[in-house]
């Protein structure tokens, strides 16, 4: 597409879930909307792309989803995961719409399937897009386009420039050219700033700098530092982002789903000297793995190796990439880079604490249990005895930082003065509103959606 | 089989298997979750699942420019012809025509050359319409062989693929399973049931399963017309020409009719189809097979419409030819894909069946 010339009503900065809710929202309301997208086509969408499912609530049965997910059990299970740092206000809102969403979604192209293999426990609460959010990107895309919203890809906002209570024009670069635009409103939905990996070291330390990026490497918080840095309100702790352990070998962005490992409940887990340091078996892996990003972030050079033996291999999903392999634990440690004698005596500590496991069961928590070792293996611990031998690498991948844009019910921004009249904020910039801290599957899309709408609606609004 | 092609196959799969973004869109993710590890048999049997709608390639994550490189349709696609080719017997000609377009028209022309020839040198021993040019028996003489002969190469090839995939003893359940989905063309449908992304990026549509439907249809038609035909020949003596309220007329006449409207639209429809998304080195092979298919319909029509002219001969000559072509390159060509596509989804029933036994 060429330089837009035409005056438009409605600058989307963003090119996820949230903005083309936003924009698709606006577009309906016969606003004339740009979407800004800083990612080429290839990669359009930010994280929305990796995404899966949308958390639902629903009085009875909804498209793919079964039986009932109330209000309050699904704040309850929003709760259990931020302890408490939620603002319940914002985050029942978001529950509450996103019964309507489901149909709204269908009606704009999204397409659902029944749950994943592997995925039973969320039939009742997630409603998985086919195809997976890339999908669900690409019908956006073509609806946003059929109600005449225009895209610019590689479009990269350099500044928002705000002026007592409006934002007076938005600058940025496309095709080599700097361009300024003066749209009546502005939506930013363009996520938070992990793949700006200078800012995470700032706000992490050190250890950041080997941490991976699941995500999209153009959620770099360009805008999200400009518009902090000229006095917006924001939310979230800066110093923070939701992390999880995932396979070392994956690339350093957009490694996305199949760089899971969900091996480590029938593993020991060692760092680079071989020791152990937390309990493999404390809980089911999806309430452990953003607890492992932590602890393998704490270890030296931020890296752990999960070894198991071949009883195990088949109880767990499989690995994007094949583990090492070896018939001796001296050869696994070679290829695995591990002093050998210390792994060998880590393991024989390990497997001499070991005892009845008669009551394994791998899906649930047996309480097969070491006995006398620190630190202890509370629940799948079996001697790792049968040869051959396997090895992955973890390391830390960050799925989303918190701080962002704080917004009010209408998605609005604002700054100490109070509104700015022509500002809103949609998706994982201004999740930090809602989600304080940890992660509930699917609820990032649900925030996208609702506030993404909200957004949407109140700038034609305004524009109009 | 070509190794390199499967092992490419296999690494794709392998990432398939540990996303399962696209479970919900055809046969293929199914059948691919089920497994850990990929034999060889799993990887040609999964080809032959794939429909090439390309659904699953435009919802990936990992496409290029990622350094994943999924391009699942393709590596299938070329796995699937490899596996034709590789089954198809006698070899020496099994790797002529899914690559080479011109081999199709060159075989055509000869095709012609045949018939022309065996009009000459033949020529009818008294007989009504066509068989004033050519006799009934002499007719019966080349296309008896010329059908048998290649259904008894792919009974070859099919016996090849089934121990190569590990198939089971076939129960009635397996066969009305595979045939109520390719009667419908599920597969074409993508999991939501709004078809191919074929024509445009990711749109969906059902063009492509709809034109697909009139060229299959079509030609079992026309294969109806000729088998009716057989059976008034010499179940009740009643010998053609037929009259046009005659079954045979009436089923030649549309499926030739939908065959040769069925293979235009599909030759557009792949004009319009990104090619890497497919096998590139078949795309010939493929087109020439269309083309032929097309020709096979068109020539019917043509020669029912002018059968009363002089250029009657000539006409009849070229449209035998191209039905002699056609039934003997069947083994060797794209029309090969409809007997491996059944017995792959025949396998894959029996792998459901199996599955809901364990239990």
């Amino acid at each position: 597409m060429a330089t837009p010339k035409e005056a438009y009503d409605i600058a989307v900065i963003g090119g996820g879930n949230a903005a083309l809710c936003a924009a698709m929202t606006a577009a309906e309301s016969g606003a004339r909307v740009l979407i800004l997208e800083t990612a080429p086509k290839p990669y359009r969408g930010g994280n929305s792309r990796h995404t899966r499912n949308f958390r639902c609530m629903h009085k009875s049965p909804l498209g793919p989803l079964i039986e009932e997910y109330g209000e309050d059990e699904y704040l309850s299970d929003l709760l259990k995961v931020t302890g408490g740092k939620t603002d319940e206000y914002l985050a029942r809102l978001a529950i509450r719409t996103s019964e309507e969403c489901l149909p709204w979604m269908e009606e704009r192209g999204v397409r659902f399937q029944p749950s994943l293999s592997g995925t039973l426990s969320l039939a009742r609460t997630n409603a998985f897009f086919m195809g997976g959010g890339k999908s669900l990107v690409n019908a956006y895309y073509r609806t946003a386009a059929g109600l005449g919203a225009d895209v610019l890809y590689e479009a990269a906002v350099t500044h928002l420039e705000l002026n007592g209570d409006r934002i007076d024009w938005v600058d940025y670069t496309y095709e080599g050219q700097s361009h300024r635009i003066r749209p009546k409103a502005v939506i930013v939905a363009s996520g938070g700033f992990q793949a700006d990996t200078d800012w995470l070291t700032r706000a992490w330390g050190e250890p950041a700098k080997n941490f991976l990026i699941r995500g999209t490497p153009y959620n770099r918080g360009v805008v999200l530092a400009d518009l902090l840095g000229q006095g917006v309100d924001s939310v979230g702790d800066p110093t923070q982002c939701h992390a999880v352990a995932i396979d070392g070998r994956a690339p350093k962005y957009d490694g996305g789903i199949v760089t899971r490992l969900d091996c480590v409940p029938f593993s020991i887990v060692v760092n680079k000297d071989a020791q152990r340091f937390y309990d493999e078996g404390e809980d089911v892996w999806p309430k452990r793995y953003a607890i492992w990003g932590r602890l393998v972030a704490a270890q030296p050079d931020q890296v752990g190796y999960v070894i198991i033996d071949a009883k195990s291999l088949n109880l767990f999903m499989p690995s994007v990439f094949p583990p090492l392999k070896a018939d001796t634990l001296e050869e696994l440690a070679g290829l695995m880079d591990l002093p050998a004698n210390k792994l060998k005596a880590t393991i024989s500590e390990f497997n001499a604490a070991c005892g009845d496991t008669s009551g394994f069961h791998p899906t649930e928590l047996d309480g097969v249990a070491t006995s006398g070792l620190t630190p202890p293996k509370t629940n799948w611990a079996r001697p790792i005895t049968e040869p051959p031998f396997y090895g992955y690498s973890l390391r830390t991948g960050v799925t989303f930082t918190y701080l962002g844009l704080k917004v009010d019910a209408q998605a609005q921004c604002s700054t100490q003065n109070g509104k700015i009249k022509n500002l809103w904020a949609a998706g994982e910039t201004m999740a930090g509103s809602i989600l304080g801290q940890g992660y509930l599957a699917g609820f990032g899309m649900t925030i996208g959606t609702v506030f993404g709408r909200i957004a949407g609606r109140e700038a034609a609004a305004y524009a109009n | 089989m070509q190794t390199d092609l499967i092992q490419e196959a296999r690494r794709q799969a392998e990432i398939c298997n540990a996303c399962r973004y696209c479970e919900g869109y055809c046969s293929v993710f199914p059948s691919l979750h089920t497994k850990r590890a990929f034999s060889d048999g799993d990887i040609t049997q999964l080809a032959n699942l794939c429909h090439n709608c390309r659904g699953c390639y435009y919802a990936c994550q990992y496409t290029a420019p990622h350094e994943f490189d999924l391009n699942l349709p393709k590596a299938l696609a070329e796995v699937r012809r490899d596996s034709w080719e590789s089954f198809a017997w006698p070899q020496p000609i099994a790797r002529r025509f899914h690559t080479h377009g011109g081999a199709i028209a060159l075989a055509l022309v000869i095709g012609f050359a045949l018939l022309f020839w065996a009009i000459r040198a033949i020529g009818s021993s008294g007989g009504e319409g066509f068989y004033a040019v050519l006799s009934h028996n002499a007719m019966v003489a080349i296309f008896a062989p010329a059908f048998l002969l290649p259904l008894f190469s792919i009974a070859i090839s099919l016996r090849r693929y089934w121990a190569e995939v590990e198939g089971k003893p076939i129960q009635m359940s397996d066969l009305t399973a595979a045939l109520k989905r390719a009667g419908k063309m599920q597969d074409l449908a993508a999991g939501h049931g709004e078809g191919c992304n074929f024509e445009d990026e990711d749109r969906f549509s059902q063009g492509r399963r709809h034109i697909h439907h009139a060229i299959m249809y079509g030609f079992l038609l026309c294969f109806a017309s000729t088998s009716v035909a057989t059976v008034l020949h010499y179940v009740f003596g009643l010998h053609a020409p037929y009259g046009f309220w005659s079954l045979p007329k009436l089923f030649g006449i549309s499926g030739g009719i939908l065959l040769t409207v069925g293979c235009g639209a599909m030759a557009l429809l792949k004009l319009k189809s990104d090619r890497d998304l497919g096998d590139p080195s078949a795309w010939g092979g493929d087109i020439g097979f269309i083309l032929l298919l097309g020709f096979v319909g068109f020539s019917g029509l043509v020669l029912y419409a002018l059968g009363a002219t002089p250029l009657m001969p000539a006409l009849l000559a070229i449209h035998l030819g191209s039905v002699l072509t056609f039934f003997l390159l069947m083994p060797y060509t794209k029309m090969a894909h409809g007997f491996y596509r059944l017995a792959a989804l025949v396998r894959d029933a029996q792998r459901k069946r199996y599955a809901s036994a364990v239990l």
